[in-house]
């Protein structure tokens, strides 16, 4: 990026133009969009573009010996060990996943951008104690930790959202308290408060709108790594429940055969990859686009 | 120095306090009684009592966490509810292979990570950046366990390179190791991509450049010596993390370490196992980022802690 245009944005927020212009500059991120707007329209629409019930189990959906079929022209990408349409089945757990994703990084994004702000901008002894509970999550073992606490409580969609939120705040928490403690040592931030703005006035005019890309770039970044959590802990047995067709159970239902029906692993896991590959691109585009002086930072 | 590290481990014992209290708080979210799973069904009620004031249940909370606590200092934590074997030894049993696959898996993330950060780096801004990111988000977005059962179905059955699973030989381990590697290697090679960046515009390295080096020793000795620092925290990260056992890989691979013995753990609901993984895990993680920091100073003299 040239430098005047830099002097240019500098304390101000760039115009939207700019925004769009430089992340449709970025390839990998608009292919990722497109890709996130085709599993999101794949999910709303399943009824319609399922070829079939996804619970429906086959008879001739099996072969003779009851194993399940490899991809053919009656089911494009095979059938389960139950006779049913995989490819059907892929379409509904599109939902699942994003519905956890998106539940589960929406709460995550409340919990960690409110206690980080509050952290990060009334500090004293409540900041404290919020920056060293996140300390302690960091040092839990967090996959442990989920699969414990979802065992526990009887999986259910619901309950797996809670859970995933329940160690990915932390993260949210600490980037956003950064961001809080840095803008507020700023010029315009101290002139607010010279002019006499009050503090909550400071805090939602001023602080805020700052705020907004880092919470958008998570919102984005989150959802892959929620969509991966939810995957694990379905595969895991401790995730969403059978017969609600999820991604990471079906490849936990299939285990104990993938070596003779590989494309029930192969296929449940590249719909896992794309979709949670799609939203850290686009993450990563927007962060791109957004806070191009953060560029690169992880 | 000296007092920066036992400020330090000060901490430390105070992150796996509260690790400890978090733990012991939440397994009283747990809906069977421990009593009675010991007992088995056909237990009669004045048995479930008995073990119940054997076991201290019967106690007040707090009574029943500092008695955890001093057992945990000397060096106590408790036994199996399901195997009727100290913790402390259920765990030293799976140390071995844990560690094993620990290395190995470092081993691997380092190996596909840094070089592939390396060459994004240099091929900033064209496609060996583009592509090499590309790869690296992917490795990062991938499930480990549908990359373990294809590893396991491409490399140990249609054409058998590789064991099915378990543990054993150094054959046994590299599956695993490159399950781990790859979904690892795309953080390190984004790591590595962003400080190598960084030093790369600096001048001294133009300077390098200038006198006439060759470009790998300006990359291999002048940049690459500059920018490892990260990567240096992050294995001091991993080695926590895997300390503490994966349990998806181990899993999937039946490998006897410590996910394993968790994951086992939680099934059954055998809390004192569960708390002494987590516990475990927590001190090797709090244990690595120590070490990572203390290896600061020691890779970059301008780093002094006071």
């Amino acid at each position: 990026m040239s430098g005047d245009v830099a002097v240019a944005e500098a304390g101000q927020a760039p115009s939207r133009n700019r925004i769009l212009a430089r992340f449709l500059r970025n390839r990998p991120g608009i292919v990722a969009l497109m890709v996130v707007v085709i599993v999101v329209l794949a999910a709303i629409f399943a009824p319609y573009i399922a070829p079939y019930d996804p619970d429906q189990q086959f008879f001739d959906g099996l072969t003779l010996e009851g194993m399940p079929l490899p991809p053919n022209a009656r089911f494009p990408l095979g059938t389960d060990l139950l006779g049913r349409d995989l490819l059907s089945r892929l379409i509904y757990g599109a939902r699942v996943s994003l519905i956890i994703g998106v539940v589960a990084n929406g709460t995550a994004l409340a919990i960690g951008a409110v206690l980080g702000t509050v952290a990060g901008y009334l500090r004293g002894r409540v900041g404290q104690i919020i920056m060293r509970i996140t300390d302690l999550m960091m040092a839990f073992p967090a996959l442990i930790l989920a699969i414990a606490l979802a065992a526990i409580l009887r999986p259910s969609m619901w309950i797996v959202a809670l859970v995933i939120a329940l160690v990915n705040w932390v993260w949210i928490a600490r980037v956003v308290h950064s961001q809080v403690l840095s803008l507020a040592e700023q010029e315009f931030i101290t002139a607010a408060v010279a002019v006499g703005a009050s503090r909550s006035r400071v805090f939602f005019r001023h602080l805020l709108p700052h705020l907004v890309p880092t919470l958008i770039v998570w919102g984005t970044l989150g959802i892959a790594s929620s969509v991966l959590l939810e995957a694990s802990l379905s595969f895991l047995g401790v995730g969403v429940q059978p017969p609600t067709p999820s991604w990471g159970g079906i490849i936990n239902e299939s285990q104990s055969y993938f070596l003779d029906a590989p494309w029930l692993v192969a296929f449940p896991g590249a719909a896992i990859l794309v979709t949670s590959l799609a939203f850290n691109l686009l993450g990563d585009g927007l962060r791109d686009a957004l806070e191009p002086d953060r560029t690169g930072e992880l | 120095m000296i007092r920066y590290i036992i400020s330090r481990l000060g901490q430390a014992v105070l992150v796996l306090i509260g690790i400890s209290l978090i733990t012991f708080l939440l397994t009283f979210l747990v809906p069977a009684d421990p009593a009675r799973m010991i007992a088995g069904r056909l237990a009669t009620p004045e048995t479930v009592a008995r073990i119940r004031a054997e076991l201290g249940l019967d106690q007040p909370l707090p009574v029943q966490y500092g008695r955890y606590l001093w057992n945990l200092l000397h060096g106590d934590l408790g036994r199996s509810y399901a195997q009727r074997i100290e913790v402390t030894e259920l765990l030293m049993s799976r140390l071995p292979a844990t560690f094993q696959l620990m290395v190995a898996g470092i081993l691997a993330e380092v190996l596909l990570g840094i070089p592939a950060g390396i060459l994004a780096a240099l091929g900033r801004s064209r496609w060996p950046d583009r592509l090499g990111m590309v790869l690296a988000f992917s490795g990062v977005s991938a499930p480990q366990f549908a990359v373990g059962l294809l590893l396991l179905y491409l490399l140990g059955y249609r054409w058998p390179v590789f064991p099915l699973g378990g543990y054993g030989t150094w054959r046994h381990v590299i599956l695993p190791a490159l399950t781990l590697g790859i979904a690892g290697a795309g953080w390190y090679a984004r790591v590595m991509r962003s400080a190598m960046v960084e030093v790369l515009n600096q001048h001294y390295i133009r300077t390098a450049t200038a006198k006439g080096l060759p470009p790998t020793k300006v990359v291999l000795k002048h940049a690459l010596r500059n920018s490892i620092l990260p990567v240096v925290s992050m294995v001091g990260l991993d080695i926590g993390v895997f300390m503490g056992g994966v349990v998806v890989v181990e899993s999937v691979f039946a490998w006897p370490g410590i996910g394993q013995l968790a994951w086992q753990a939680i099934q059954i609901l055998d809390i004192p196992v569960i708390m002494g993984v987590v516990i475990l895990t927590a001190s090797f993680i709090v244990l690595g980022n120590l070490l990572a920091d203390l290896a600061y100073p020691l890779l970059d003299p301008r780093i002094r802690y006071k």
